[in-house]
């Protein structure tokens, strides 16, 4: 397992301010977890994985990985990378240009404290490039590879060690849109089977949703929130992470009343119905999030239920096949919804709304 | 940035103890580049300067503190007609290299001009054809007595007085002029290469012609690279010292580089007169030198002349193509066919006579017997290869590490490293010569005459080579690289020596054989350290000089000249099968 306690890491630019590029960052994997770092370029993500990996100095917290201190601000621990046995795939999969393939994958094996026959080197090599299926390329030389026999190189190359912990910078972000989808299932499986504790670092949230046990959403050096997948998803805990993690409609109102576990919102849309959350009372501004998907239309008005009904006007529509996306006036705010193909309603026509409760995420303003 | 390294899985009850365990290769062979680096750059130069301020020393009288070399330096007349002739010779020299240069890489690269495949091999020219072999050619060719071209307009048209005179300032220019085009002729087509064709294309679409765009466009864009040209070649100019040696000084026209040579050879030699020119021509060269680099950063504000390497469509230039190749004809003459011609001429005979048909009954091979057999031949030769390879490899294995410092950490300071690397740029061959012997005269390890000083001097010359060589192929290097050697357990030193150094090769190769090369030529700080026994082909050949040996010299430069070429020719059948860089 991994855990880090109060990170913070600077970059030091000659002649400028230091930069906090990853601040206060905290959290724990579990053996055999996949936990993502999920962030737009320049959030910290790479900062932070970085600094797990030693490749950067951090200035204050602790790393731990497996019960083993391998930085400590405070005990002036600081384990070089090329003792901490992490396995670690990087962008640009850093495979060495002047090796073959065999060479790369064995390299690990050469340098490390425990001399090994060249036999037994030999046997560990071939396991491993067989299980990412490169055996019968082992001679080749490592620059006459594709792009996705590069990356699952870098990753042989990452496993051949017997790694403590495995860190991905991005990995898939190199291939093509096809070879990525491919791959992504490939390295979810390899992970799931192995049962290695990983750290994954992308800024693409629909790869993070598929393959993380945990995610991690970074903003401006910080953590944002934590959860698994579908917690992110569906209770995104700000503005920010709503975003992020996909499209979705902000609407900001005041909440009115409330029965049961239900509150009443004024919106600028009308009253919305939501689910009641512990902290937030009457008169409280705040802000919802609705994911056009949950934006429910009709050509006709629907039966009466918990749900919140709306009238409004169609601006545009754009066919997609498997689903149209529109774009609605409700009083003069706009709405995004993504509808089943069936519904007819025509660009200035009237269209009915309905949301579900369930489906209103009441986030912190 | 000391690191902490404990093994294995009992790092986490080291605290506290982690510095007592910092010993790491890695720090030790960083701080001893540092420390030799700083050694080799700074003691030259400190010594030289406080040489300037003292007074000569006697067995009687110790050395005091005097600004009286700066008064004959630079209070007299004298001294100022020295400076003078020195920047009009240098200013001369790039002037004419630049106009060459410039011309040949326009040609080259914009015009359809046939041959062209020609104009990159004339390049390699200045590497073959040593300074010293070039400017004696040149005196065999045009000296008002025995000048080939004076003998022949007298004997064909009766001219009483020699037309050509070689021994006068712009004899010193034109041959050191042809000499450094194909330098200007590279920086130039550098230039041109990266400078976006859609800008001239935009021009000649607006009606332009071919000479107006070269004019309005081309060479304004290029204009700060070809003003840093500029100044590179002047600083070559200033610096140069076989041309001034041999054909200023017999008619008591004197430069910088000739007088300290003078003042040194003079009886009783005046060092203190010597540092005090070394000094002025250090100021003129960091000048240049400052400036020079002051417009290459500059360069990159340019946005139209990008990093990019842009191949432009070429421009017809009609039958003006057979004026363009024939420039281009006569001057590969001057600069390779008539120097060797004559110098393979004046080997074939017993006595130098000028080319005729008498002399023509004479022909022999003996003169390269004799310079096979002469005493030392092999000695020399063998002194010679043993500093040129030395010399290349010290360079380029500490510039890698060096290179590695400034480009791949972020260790405060290393700026001034790559600077005290950079420094010798400013030092004149001559001067370098003069700092090292005064300073190992006085500060006496026991290198002094003896072929380790002239190793050292080869290398602080050669040093900005090799970061140069080192730093365009360590910039290529992707940092993952490392760090994912690092992440498979590499130490520094295995990471260096598996993966940083073997990923070098291109560049490391080519360093190595351009060093090799001019070391094998270079002359000015070899002049004032060598001893007898200690003698390198190019002072040998300046040896044959002086003593009226020119039939020898020339087989001598003959061989040398081949050996060269043949050693090149090698080296680019070799290098394109193992992927070197062009030298």
């Amino acid at each position: 397992m991994l855990s880090v306690e109060n990170l913070s890491t600077t970059y030091q630019a000659p002649g400028a301010k230091p930069v906090l590029a990853a601040s206060n960052i905290n959290f724990s994997v579990p053996t055999g977890r996949l936990f993502t770092l999920l962030g737009p370029s320049g959030c910290g993500k790479t900062t932070t994985l970085r600094s797990i990996a030693g490749l950067e100095r951090p200035s204050k917290g602790v790393i731990k990985a497996h019960d083993t201190v391998v930085y400590s601000s405070a005990g002036n621990i600081f384990v070089a990378p090329n003792h901490r046995q992490f396995g670690m795939v990087f962008q640009s999969y850093a495979i060495w240009p002047h090796m073959t393939v065999f060479q790369n994958a064995a390299f690990p094996l050469q340098v490390q404290k425990k001399r090994l026959s060249s036999k037994d080197i030999r046997d560990k090599v071939m396991k491993v490039l067989a299980a990412v299926s490169l055996d019968h390329v082992e001679e080749r030389e490592a620059t006459r590879l594709s792009g996705g026999q590069q990356q699952r190189l870098a990753l042989a190359r990452a496993l051949v060690m017997e790694p403590r912990l495995l860190l991905l910078d991005e990995p898939l972000s190199n291939l093509d849109a096809k070879l990525r989808d491919k791959m992504r299932f490939e390295l979810k499986k390899m992970q799931r089977e192995l049962g290695l504790t990983t750290i994954y670092v992308t800024h693409d949230q629909s790869e993070a949703l598929a393959l993380s046990h945990e995610i991690a959403v970074m903003n401006e050096g910080k953590i944002v929130q934590i959860g698994s997948p579908r917690d992110i998803y569906e209770r995104p805990a700000n503005t920010f992470v709503a975003d992020f993690i996909g499209t979705t409609n902000f609407v900001e109102g005041v909440v009115r009343g409330g029965a049961d576990d239900r509150l009443v919102v004024d919106t600028r849309i009308g009253q919305l119905n939501v689910n009641a959350q512990p902290g937030i009372s009457v008169g409280a501004n705040v802000s919802l999030s609705i994911r056009p998907e949950d934006v429910h239309l009709s050509d006709t008005a629907p039966a009466p239920s918990s749900n919140s009904l709306f009238v409004g006007t169609v601006r545009a529509k754009v066919f997609l096949g498997e689903c149209q996306d529109f774009k609605i006036d409700v009083n003069e705010t706009q709405l995004l919804a993504r509808a089943h193909p069936s519904v007819r309603t025509l660009v200035g026509e009237q269209i009915h709304i309905a949301i579900d409760p369930e489906k209103c995420t009441l986030l912190a303003a | 940035m000391a690191v902490t390294t404990p093994d294995g899985s009992t790092v986490h009850t080291s605290l506290g103890q982690g510095w007592g365990r910092s010993f790491d290769m890695k720090w030790v062979i960083i701080g001893l580049c540092i420390v030799v680096v700083a050694w080799l750059a700074l003691i030259p130069l400190g010594f030289l300067i406080w040489q300037s301020f003292a007074s000569t020393s006697t067995a009687q009288v110790p050395a005091v503190f005097t600004l009286e070399n700066y008064a004959t330096a630079f209070g007299t007349t004298d001294s100022l007609g020295l400076m003078f002739n020195s920047l009009k010779f240098a200013f001369g020299t790039a002037a004419f290299a630049l106009v060459l240069g410039t011309f040949f890489a326009w040609v080259n690269e914009r015009t359809n001009t046939p041959f062209k495949s020609l104009f990159f091999a004339m390049s390699i020219v200045p590497l073959i054809i040593p300074g010293i072999l070039f400017t004696v050619s040149w005196i065999m060719l045009a000296s008002p007595q025995i000048g080939i071209f004076n003998q022949i307009f007298r004997d064909w048209f009766g001219l009483t007085t020699p037309l050509f005179n070689i021994y006068s300032l712009t004899g010193m220019i034109w041959v050191d002029g042809l000499h450094y085009a194909p330098i200007a002729f590279l920086l130039v087509t550098a230039a041109f290469r990266s400078m976006d064709p859609s800008l001239e294309e935009s021009a000649l679409m607006s009606g332009a012609s071919v000479v107006q765009v070269a004019f309005k466009i081309t060479l304004k864009l290029a204009w700060p690279a070809i003003l840093a040209a500029f100044l590179i070649l002047f600083v070559r100019g200033i610096e140069s010292f076989e041309v001034p040696a041999l054909l200023g000084l017999p008619v008591g026209l004197r430069v910088y580089t000739s007088a300290i040579y003078d003042a040194v050879h003079s009886y009783p030699s005046d060092i203190g007169l010597a540092s005090a020119y070394a000094m002025a021509l250090l100021l003129v060269t960091s000048l240049g030198i400052y400036y020079q680099s002051r417009l290459s950063s500059q360069g990159s504000r340019f946005s139209t002349v990008t990093g990019k390497g842009f191949r432009p469509r070429v421009s017809d230039i009609g039958r003006w193509r057979y004026a363009t190749a024939g420039i281009f004809i006569l001057y590969c003459i001057f600069v390779v066919a008539l120097p060797f011609l004559v110098l393979f001429w004046a080997s074939l005979q017993k006595y130098y006579a000028a080319p005729s048909w008498a002399a023509l009954h004479n022909l022999s091979f003996a003169a390269y017997g004799k310079v096979l057999a002469y005493p030392g031949f092999y000695g020399v030769v063998w002194n010679s290869a043993k500093l040129a390879i030395g010399g290349a490899t010290v360079v380029m294995l500490l510039t890698s590490v060096i290179c590695w410092i400034t480009i791949k950490t972020k260790i405060p300071g290393r700026w001034v490293l790559d600077m005290l690397a950079s420094l010798p740029l400013v030092f004149p061959g001559i001067v370098l010569g003069l700092s090292l012997m005064i300073f190992y005269l006085n500060f006496d390890i026991g290198i002094y005459g003896t072929l380790w000083i002239m190793l050292m001097a080869y290398v602080i010359k050669f040093l900005p080579y090799g970061m140069r060589y080192n730093s365009t192929s360590m910039i290529q290097i992707h940092k993952e690289l490392e760090e994912s050697a690092a992440m498979s357990g590499a130490s520094w030193f295995t990471i260096f020596r598996r993966i940083v150094l073997p990923l070098l090769k291109p560049g490391l190769m080519a360093g190595w054989i351009y060093i090799i090369v001019v070391s094998v030529r270079e002359l000015s700080s070899s002049i004032l350290l060598y001893s007898p026994g200690n003698e390198v082909i190019s002072i040998m050949i300046w040896e044959f000089w002086q003593n009226g040996q020119y039939i020898e010299l020339s087989a001598f430069g003959v061989m040398m000249i081949t050996a060269l070429f043949c050693f090149l020719m090698v080296v680019q059948t070799l290098s394109k099968r193992f992927g070197v860089k062009d030298v």
